[in-house]
């Protein structure tokens, strides 16, 4: 368990616009090599550490095209963890770097934990030994938060249907356990080959239609909704392009043109930002001047985090003080813009108004005060002021792998049915499913299925 | 009067089920060892049902032959029926149940004692210990006498200040009104042991002659011979049946009626009492829309009359009873000979021991059966068997046993114990264990043989015998991985008329058995082998080979789990040094002190942060030494 092959999403800040998936562990170059087809079709297993190959990356399953990429190969001991790894550069944003994640924990690699590279690192004996507490600390904080975040997930639809299918498959088991303990009670009616079947296929399908809907909504929609609002001219649209600029953005899409609303996906320190903007509505003001406020009101309900942008040029205007009633009760940085120009607003009075939420002076022109914005996100998200409405990417991709695991063992144990396999064998893989499942809400406590036992059934001498 | 009693290797307190177990082990290993019980005409006496096995447990009885131990050899000369269940399961969960003569078991087990070199058998009250330096050197009885030894073990059962209920009656008693072991439960406390209360109880007994069988179903043991040891070559024919019949609405209204007069219910019963053993008015009342409930009646023995009401375990008021009896089909006229009652008892928090049973608090002292919260004979052997072992280990110098998880049920049931506490009377359950596919009913020998042989508990001849099957289950399943079978005519016939589908190819013939339908006789047809091979090997070759898959994915499981295993936490960490730790997690971590990584992983309390962070601490000091080089 503790020297498997782990994989994460590593964007390390400030080292170029790409995102990476990095693997680390004993097979993280045969783990790379089923979904890597290079060019010249070479294998990675062959080439010399510490070399850079251009390739694709191919679902093995479908034989689809995921992303091209480039690979970097690095073999102990001179890793930064000490083991094997390997380093998948993706060009095409925060979705398509997802599905090689994905790809990449359904053949054959864990999800890391918070830390946990530099923890290998460590426990290889690559860090000093001073660093040891400074490890503890960040395994207790990123587990912590990571945890907070994963539980405020699992409030939701996903939680529930999960709940309900480990259910079932517990009511199942104790079924089978009764049936093997107790054999002389003749009115527990015997659990079949049949029963077992009809309830092994049940959640099977429901473990199917929880994935689709992983992959078609929650995937798209991830990171944290974030809305730009603020009357037209304020800088809206610089103020994205310079995110995203900064950021060095994993960016598809091209703003501007003709669209209504653009949306772009940016990881700011560490934080999945959704980019919302009007910037396409700019070529006809005049139609802005009307619906301005209208559309901005409909954003800000749908928005996780409001950037409410001002200008340090023109005095509040009754609009401006409309925008600050319409988030009421919404996480909100206010930023006042264009600060290389002669101040005309009233700080005070925009003091007033943000109420206590961050106010953030900037210049987007000369590119002043963007460091200060960026602190600003990263202090909200985790300190725990900003509720993520939709999955972030880590916990999602880490869901979507445990329930492809889990589906993995109710096929074994629906194909072990089919075979006629005894059913308290078939019955191993039905309690992996079980457990598999509980993963994804954190609870895999054995001793449940010993208290199902006893308050379903009436059993004693 | 206080005087010197004689001085010993190992002492240990108690004769029940726990305390046979561990004489006869720690007097076999080579420890001179003096056994000191209540009453000499109660050894392994069965206070409850005349019964031992069943799933689960019967496959602890077996491990408990494959270490030496004595539970199994003696049920087999006192049976008095036999059944093998789950038989139209799998492998895995196959369990054997024999109904004892519970007389002549008490007499064989205590003949065995007698005969045993090294053992000294002796009627006495322990009401002290004997500590040193927080190290047991011997114990004090009633009588004064002071006798030493370098290890004790304890294994008083329900005795320690035991108290009987029935209806509004409470009184101070061991079971089955026995004198109760009052001093010695404060003496534990004195020395700082943390105990709590658990409650169990038993049935009424009836006299067989006044019931009419003519309304129950019989239930005959197995016509097939069965036996728990491995050893065992003769088998007892005239076997006795049990009885089953049901209570019925008006039993059931019976107790509904007088429920207020239970003392479950009356809150005079402060005990936890186990969920898997419930009184008859507990299972009425929370499963009240049953309409039924199964009772057995079992013989107690061959000369005997009486009959134990199995299904029936209550505590209610005598005259109650009597009328419940009434109620029952067969049993309208039965004669009451024994009340059921419910006994409340002291039991030692397990979470205060080493996996080795040797308690934390003192040392060379050791604990061992119900007093460890447990319940039942099975349970208690099991354990008894590993703490005598243990208590001659260290008496001798040697290096203490601890069964994993992956080993035995044993290792399952002690893992629970010390790792996760309990707050019920603990039963083993199929269920607890993660791996019984590997721990099954008739591979015990395979797996715990070695260990009994290398402990000094298995036999020369034994231990030849043992390798000779191995070598044969070997040599038979390397014939049938390459023996091809052709799909002649004949072949083609009986895969036919076992239901398969027809061989389109030769096929090797371990692959054949593989078929669902497909059984060891079918293969022994088409592909006959040159000697004979005993039952017992074909057994192994044909679940070794047909489940293979399976066993293998188990097989992985616990290779992973070795590794956790292997990291090993030095019993003088400060868990108060590390910082990180989360607060439960400290305090659940210097209670249980887990010996391993994987035992620390089972602590409910520690969660993964926890366990990473303890990694790293303790991987400090082997970086410190890389780094000094
Ligand atoms: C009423 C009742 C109902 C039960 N029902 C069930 C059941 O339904 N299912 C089940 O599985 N189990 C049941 N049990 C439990 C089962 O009987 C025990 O688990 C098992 O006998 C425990 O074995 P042991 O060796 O730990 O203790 P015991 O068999 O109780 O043996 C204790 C021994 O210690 C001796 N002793 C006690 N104090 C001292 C002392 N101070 N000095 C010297 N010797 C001492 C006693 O004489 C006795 O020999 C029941 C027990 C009782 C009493
Ligand atoms: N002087 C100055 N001009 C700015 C600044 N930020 C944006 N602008 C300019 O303001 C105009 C409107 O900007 P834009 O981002 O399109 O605003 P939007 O309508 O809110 O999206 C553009 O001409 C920008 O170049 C700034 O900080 N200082
Ligand atoms: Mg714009």
């Amino acid at each position: 368990m503790e020297f498997d092959t782990i994989a994460a999403i590593s964007t390390p800040m400030g080292e170029g616009a790409i995102a990476i998936v990095r693997l680390s562990g004993e097979k993280a170059i045969p783990i790379a090599d089923r979904i890597f087809k290079g060019v010249g079709g070479k294998q990675l297993k062959e080439v010399p550490s510490h070399t850079i190959h251009y390739g694709h990356i191919i679902d093995p399953a479908n034989g689809q095209t995921i992303e091209e990429v480039m690979v970097s190969v690095m073999k102990a001991p001179k890793t930064f963890t000490r083991e094997d790894v390997v380093e998948i550069n993706c060009h095409g944003g925060l979705m398509s770097v997802n599905r090689v994640l994905q790809l990449v924990l359904t053949n054959g690699a864990r999800l890391a934990e918070p830390g946990e590279f530099t923890k290998r690192a460590f426990l290889n004996g690559r860090i000093d030994l001073s660093q040891a507490e400074a490890v503890i600390d960040l395994i207790r904080a990123k587990t912590d938060r990571a945890m907070h975040v994963a539980l405020s997930q699992m409030e939701g639809r996903l939680s529930k249907m999960i709940r309900h299918l480990r259910q079932t498959i517990l009511e199942t088991l104790a079924h089978v356990e009764v049936n093997i303990d107790y054999p002389e009670y003749d009115d527990v009616e015997e659990m079949t080959h049949q029963l077992l079947r009809e309830k092994a296929t049940y959640v099977r399908e429901q473990i199917e239609r929880l994935l689709q809907t992983a992959q078609q909504g929650k995937i798209l929609r991830e990171g944290l909704a974030t809305a730009i609002i603020g009357r037209p001219n304020v800088g809206k649209s610089s103020l994205l392009n310079n995110l995203v600029h900064e950021n060095k953005a994993i960016v598809t899409d091209i703003p501007g043109t003709t669209r209504d609303v653009i949306e772009e996906y940016v990881n700011v320190r560490g934080v999945p930002l959704k980019l919302i903007d009007t910037a396409g509505i700019r070529e006809t003001e005049d139609i802005v001047e009307r619906i301005g406020v209208e559309r901005s009101k409909q954003m800000v309900k749908a928005a996780d985090l409001i950037l409410l942008v001002l200008n340090y040029n023109e005095p509040l205007t009754e609009e401006d003080e409309q925008l600050f009633a319409a988030v009421e009760g919404k996480e909100v940085i206010v930023i006042v813009n264009k600060t290389d120009l002669p101040q005309k607003i009233e700080m005070e009075r925009v003091r007033e108004l943000a109420a206590g939420r961050p106010v953030i002076t900037t210049s987007l022109l000369e590119e002043k005060g963007i460091d200060e914005l960026e602190e600003a996100i990263a202090r909200l998200f985790f300190t725990g002021g900003v509720e993520a409405g939709d999955l972030t990417y880590v916990s999602n991709s880490r869901h979507i792998a445990l329930l492809h695991q889990a589906k993995q063992a109710i096929e074994e144990a629906i194909t072990g049915i089919e075979a006629g396999v005894p059913i308290d064998i078939v019955q191993i893989d039905l309690t992996r499913s079980w457990e598999l499942l509980g993963e994804i809400i954190g609870d895999t406590v054995h001793e449940s299925l010993i208290d199902q036992l006893f308050s379903q059934f009436c059993l004693g001498k | 009067m206080e005087y010197h009693g004689g001085t010993y290797d190992v002492i240990v307190v108690g004769a029940g089920h726990a305390g046979c177990e561990a004489g006869l082990a720690a007097a076999r290993i080579g420890a001179k060892t003096l056994m000191i019980t209540l009453n000499l005409d109660m050894v392994a006496f069965m206070p409850c049902n005349p019964s031992i096995g069943g799933p689960a447990k019967g496959i602890v009885v077996r491990e408990i032959d494959a270490l030496g131990g004595e539970m199994a050899k003696n049920i087999d000369k006192t049976y008095i029926q036999m059944r093998m269940l789950n038989t139209g399961k799998g492998p895995a969960v196959r369990a054997l149940r024999a109904q004892a003569d519970k007389f002549l078991y008490q007499h064989e087990m205590k003949k065995t004692l007698e005969n045993e070199e090294n053992l000294t058998l002796l009627q006495g009250k322990v009401e002290r210990l004997i500590v040193e330096d927080g190290v047991c050197k011997g114990v004090i009885t009633h009588t004064g006498a002071h006798y030493y030894a370098k290890a004790v073990v304890i294994t008083t059962g329900t005795f320690l200040r035991g108290e009987i209920i029935i209806g509004d009656i409470k009184y101070s008693s061991g079971p089955n009104n026995q004198q109760p072991s009052i001093k010695l439960s404060e003496h534990l406390e004195e020395l700082g042991f943390e105990l709590v209360r658990f409650k169990t109880g038993t049935p009424p007994r009836v006299n067989s002659r006044s019931i009419d069988y003519s309304k129950t179903e019989i239930q005959p043991g197995d016509e097939v011979p069965r036996a728990f040891s491995y050893e065992t070559t003769e088998y007892i024919t005239d076997q006795l049946p049990c009885w089953l019949t049901y209570t019925t609405e008006a039993t059931h209204r019976m107790i509904d009626e007088n429920l207020h007069l239970s003392p479950m219910y009356s809150g005079m019963i402060k005990g936890t009492g186990p969920r898997y053993c419930p009184s008859i008015e507990d299972k009425i009342v929370r499963f009240h829309d049953k309409p039924r409930h199964q009772i057995f009646l079992e013989p107690e023995g061959r000369n005997t009359e009486e009959v134990y009401v199995q299904g029936l375990s209550t505590s209610l008021p005598e005259h109650i009873q009597r009328q419940i009896l009434a109620t029952i089909p067969g049993l309208e006229r039965a004669q009451l000979m024994r009340a059921g009652y419910a006994i409340e008892y002291d039991a030692v928090v397990p979470t205060q021991l080493w996996p080795t049973l040797e308690t934390k608090i003192v040392k060379h002292l050791y604990t061992a059966g119900q007093i460890n919260g447990t319940s039942g004979y099975e349970e208690a052997a099991g354990q008894g068997l590993i703490a005598g072992i243990n208590a001659a280990r260290k008496a001798l110098g040697k290096e203490e046993l601890i069964l994993s998880r992956s080993d035995a049920y044993i290792g399952v049931l002690i893992d629970d114990l010390v790792t996760k506490g309990t707050n019920e009377p603990y039963r083993l359950l199929t269920s607890r264990a993660e791996y019984r596919l590997l721990l099954r009913h008739d591979n015990a020998d395979l797996r715990l043989t070695d260990i009994g042989y290398k402990i000094g508990l298995i036999s020369d001849a034994r231990y030849e015998k043992f390798l000779a099957k191995k070598a044969a289950i070997e040599k038979e399943k390397k014939r049938l991985q390459t023996f091809i079978i052709k799909p002649t005519p004949q072949v083609q016939e009986v895969i036919r008329k076992a239901g398969g589908s027809e061989l389109k190819d030769g096929i090797r013939a371990a692959d054949l058995l593989r078929r669902p339908e497909m059984t060891y006789e079918h293969i022994q047809l088409l592909a006959p082998a040159e000697e004979d091979i005993p039952a017992d090997v074909i057994e192994q070759v044909e679940i070794q080979i047909k489940y293979e898959g399976y066993i293998e994915k188990s097989l992985q499981q616990v290779e992973r789990l070795k590794k956790m295993e292997n990291k090993k936490i030095p019993e003088d960490i400060d868990y108060d040094a590390i910082t990180g730790l989360a607060t439960e997690a400290r305090q659940k971590l210097k209670q249980v002190r887990p010996l391993s990584i994987a035992q620390a992983s089972r602590i409910s309390g520690v969660n993964p942060a926890d366990i990473s962070i303890l990694l790293v601490y303790l991987e400090q000091g082997r970086i410190a030494r890389v780094s000094n080089e």
